[in-house]
């Protein structure tokens, strides 16, 4: 049997290299085991937005936190993270729309996220792009968009320098709290183990209430200042949180390189990672009934990915209730970029006995799921 | 010249033999950078037959044409390295 | 338009076969060309006139009704039977019975220090080029590279009162003269190569050699070569240089047909591993014009259901593959050449990304993901090769677009239900 880590992480994807980086910065032994590159998963299949969502109080409070840590991280990162404060508009079709945009803006302003509504006008100041006459849109200039598979190569990098492994290339194939059994057959063992395997996490913990939700991106040619903000429909609250249905929904982020990023589509029961190319068709005529322009712009890849999503739409942070040694970091949907880093808190707050900035019970995964819609 | 193709390259008019392409207008026209790369390297064809890349311009406002695949029209507009 | 029998996509010397074979047992065909003008690379037509041997299978087709879809490229496989294609100014879906992809083959670009200046092309590139009306006369040539494409694009500079300072060709003398022994057994080889000879006395052919540098300011002035222990420095305005050719398996991979060593793998019947999917030409592996106009005939007998016909021309075909064996082995890139990049060379065109930091990296999805490197528009098309020969890595799945397509391309026609 080899050395024995405090903490072993299954999962090199964002939310496994922040809670690497934080153990280690704690002072704790860490290793994580990932098979294939740093952010190949779901890390790299996601847009790279840092939001923050209202869609329940403990979401909000869990987006925020992360986010308020993201910003303040800002400023060391290396230029490949591509970290840009371009802000978010939460674009409002219809006067309906603008009162969840009102709605929105009034719950943001309560817990100190700065936010202003925009009208018809200054929304077409402020994105020429979009489609005229649109009701107006919630500007949330402090949401920022980063490249994550380097984000996530960052945080792996400084969990290194202080001291943590990285067993590359190497896959776990058992999970329980004394180690992870890898496929060869030997054996890491730890005082605690982390699954952060994303949407494959079920498979190495049974039972966790995890659930596959594929989504496809596409990514443009570079056209700089064809898009300013992260552009998101906020019809997306009525269509991408149907547990139920397939959706599809206007969201482009401008890339620091120029490129564009064009979602979103959401899939439960989609096991292949193939192209689907009725979402696909579905989710770019979506985006061109907001931006008629992206028309002309050439595409040059289009991929899938799958988000680990849950009854409740939050993710499950914490220990297994059969097993106090078996932490589990996943279950973040869409927002695992945004909420790694907080993740990565509240797993060695919870680990190391200390107070955690934002309650962790919303997230702990022995909690009552009540399913959200 | 035979019915000549009456073009411009970077604003600057050029007459061209019908079934020449854009990427030897330009050529013609005395540009040898058609792009600037993402690092701002001056860049020019490579290939010739439409799979580098590195001969795009804009025309008549589109950007990114493989101007190696397009042949020259009368009034179009090219801007290589705009 | 209605759906056809037999869709042909590449209208090169195998496409060009294969439309004109399909179409004289009666069925319907349509054929396909990213390019304005029939013919392909080889057979590219100079100021919108096609060669005469190119003009022969044209003429031919043309006279079975063969439709020509020109200007159109191939970027999805929407459904079954079915390919979209976008045009400059548009976008169709096309149905079929049968397929042909006879998609041919592009340069390998190796690089090396300076090759991303101006002016240093590929070998085909610069022909293409001056057949589109670049004027080569007097500029200083050196060609370099690997292949009989030197000799071909030599004599075409030649002829257009280029002055073709030299041939620099990587092989060995001893592998080409191997070759050249290869080539008694095939008089028709023979002639073309006594031919070619002819047409360029004067021009000096160094085997072993190779450029390491291409230098200028703005653009190419001159260009660095050795050969042996012997380095020096030629001043020149064009430097045209590939290292062979690769196959273009893009298509077949996105429909799933099995490749093999780089390659679309195809049965006697020119068939891949999917059925009513065939390939031929340099897509099932390099080997020449000759080769690629039998597989095309055989290819398009196949696919309109002629099968015995096609078998008639299975000898022709071995022989000429087995000159294709010759070839390659002859003209094989050597171990030196991975020397040829420095860490700080670009490997990634479109990215800028260069051999450091591919090198760094685990594998091609690691240099993806953290460099970009083959992420740009030209999807690995030129990097690709590079890396697989550089560092051993072999590019990934193919998805839909399987080339840049423009936005509204991807959702014109209706998603399938």
């Amino acid at each position: 049997m080899g050395k024995s880590y405090d903490v072993a992480i299954a999962g090199g994807g964002i939310v496994g290299a922040a809670c690497a980086e934080e153990c280690a910065a704690a002072g704790l032994s860490v290793v994580v085991v990932e098979p294939g590159p740093v952010g190949g998963g779901a890390t790299a299949a996601g847009m790279g937005h840092i939001v923050v969502m209202d869609d329940s109080p403990a979401q909000i409070a869990l987006t925020n936190y992360s986010r308020t840590l993201w910003m303040a991280r800002a400023h060391e990162f290396p230029a490949d993270v591509e970290y840009v404060s371009a802000g978010t508009l939460w674009v409002a079709a219809d006067a309906e729309e603008m009162a969840e945009v009102e709605r929105k803006r009034a719950v943001y302003e309560a817990i100190g996220v700065r936010a202003e509504v925009l009208g018809p006008r200054e929304l077409a100041e402020a994105e020429p792009n979009l489609r005229p006459s649109l009701a107006g849109a919630l500007r949330v200039p402090d949401d920022a968009v980063v490249y994550p598979p380097c984000a996530a190569r960052y945080m792996l990098q400084r969990a290194l320098e202080r001291g943590a492994v990285v067993r590359a290339g190497e896959s776990a194939a058992q999970l329980s709290g004394a180690g992870i059994k890898l496929r060869d057959g030997s054996f890491v063992p730890a005082g605690i183990v982390v699954n952060a395997t994303g949407a494959w996490a079920p498979s190495l913990t049974p039972g966790i209430e995890v659930r596959k939700r594929k989504g496809h991106l596409v990514i443009t040619d570079r056209y700089p200042g064809f898009v300013h903000h992260q552009l998101v429909e906020l019809g997306y609250l009525k269509s991408a949180h149907s547990m139920t249905a397939d959706s599809v929904a206007f969201n482009v982020q401008p890339r620091k390189t120029g490129q564009l990023l064009i979602g979103s589509s959401r899939q439960f029961g989609a096991e292949h990672g193939e192209i689907d190319a009725n979402m696909l068709t579905r989710m770019l005529r979506r985006a061109q009934e907001y931006m008629p322009a992206l028309a002309a712009l050439t595409a040059i890849r289009s991929w899938t990915g799958f988000r680990a999503a849950t009854p409740d739409k939050l993710p499950l942070i914490g220990p297994c209730p059969q097993d106090p040694r078996l932490y589990l970091a996943t279950g973040h949907e869409g927002l695992g970029i945004t909420t790694s880093l907080a993740t990565a808190k509240l797993v060695a707050d919870q680990l190391l006995h200390r107070t955690p900035a934002i309650p962790v019970e919303p997230y702990l995964p022995g909690r009552k799921q009540a399913e959200h819609d | 010249m035979i019915n000549p193709i009456d073009l411009s390259v970077n604003g600057v008019p050029i007459a061209v033999p019908a079934g020449t392409m854009v990427s030897t207008a330009v050529a013609l026209a005395g540009v040898t950078r058609f792009r600037r790369s993402v690092t701002g390297e001056a860049r020019a064809p490579l290939c010739g037959m439409g799979i580098c890349f590195e001969c795009r311009v804009s025309i008549n406002g589109r950007e990114h044409c493989r101007s190696c695949q397009v042949p020259c029209e009368n009034g179009m507009e090219v801007a290589a390295d705009a | 338009m209605p759906d056809c029998d037999v869709l042909v996509i590449g209208a090169g010397p195998a496409g060009l076969a294969a439309a004109t074979r399909a179409a004289e047992t009666g069925a319907s065909v349509a054929m396909v060309d990213d390019n304005p003008h029939p013919g392909g690379q080889i057979w590219r037509a100079a100021a919108g006139k096609a060669p005469q041997d190119a003009a022969r299978w044209i003429h031919s087709a043309e006279q079975h009704q063969v439709e020509w879809i020109a200007g159109a490229r191939v970027f999805a496989a929407p459904a079954p039977n079915r390919i979209a294609v976008e045009k400059f100014d548009g976008e169709l879906e096309l149905g079929y019975r049968s397929l042909i992809l006879a998609t041919g083959a592009r340069e390998r670009f190796l690089p090396f220090p300076g090759w991303t200046l101006p002016n240093v092309m590929g070998a085909g590139g610069l022909q293409a080029l001056a057949k589109s009306g670049l004027p080569v006369e007097g500029k200083k040539i050196v060609i370099a590279g690997s292949g009989p494409l030197l000799l071909a694009v030599a004599k075409y500079m030649k002829e257009h009162a280029a002055d073709v300072r030299l041939i620099a060709e990587q092989a060995t003398q001893s592998a080409l003269l191997a070759f050249g022994l290869r080539l008694a057994a095939h008089p028709g080889k023979l002639i073309q190569a006594v031919g070619l000879r002819a047409a360029l006395l004067g021009i000096p052919y160094l085997t072993s050699c190779w450029p390491v540098a291409a230098e200028g300011k703005d653009k190419l002035e001159a260009v660095t070569l050795s050969r042996g222990e012997r380095t020096w420095t030629e001043r020149c305005d064009y430097l045209a240089c590939g290292f062979g050719l690769v196959p273009n398996t893009e298509i077949a991979a996105l429909l799933g047909c099995r490749l093999s060593d780089g390659s679309v793998a195809v049965d006697e019947q020119q068939q891949t591993s999917i059925t009513n999917v065939y390939s031929a030409g340099e897509a099932t592996g390099i080997g020449g014009l000759e080769l690629a106009l039998v597989e095309g005939e055989i290819a398009g007998f196949a696919a309109a259901g002629a099968s015995a016909r096609a078998r008639t021309l299975f000898a022709a075909r071995d022989r000429y593959r087995k000159f294709a064996e010759a070839l390659e082995h002859a003209f094989a890139p050597r171990e030196e050449l991975k020397a040829l990049p420095r860490e700080e060379t670009l490997v990634c065109r479109c990215e800028d990304v260069t051999l450091g930091r591919v090198r760094s990296c685990t594998g091609w999805r690691e240099a993806k993901l953290h460099t970009r490197c083959g992420m740009g528009p030209c999807q690995g098309r030129v990097c690709g090769a590079a890396v697989e020969f550089l560092l051993g890595w072999k590019s990934e799945s193919v998805r839909p677009p399987v080339f840049p397509t423009r936005i509204e391309s991807l959702t014109r026609t209706e998603p399938p239900a």
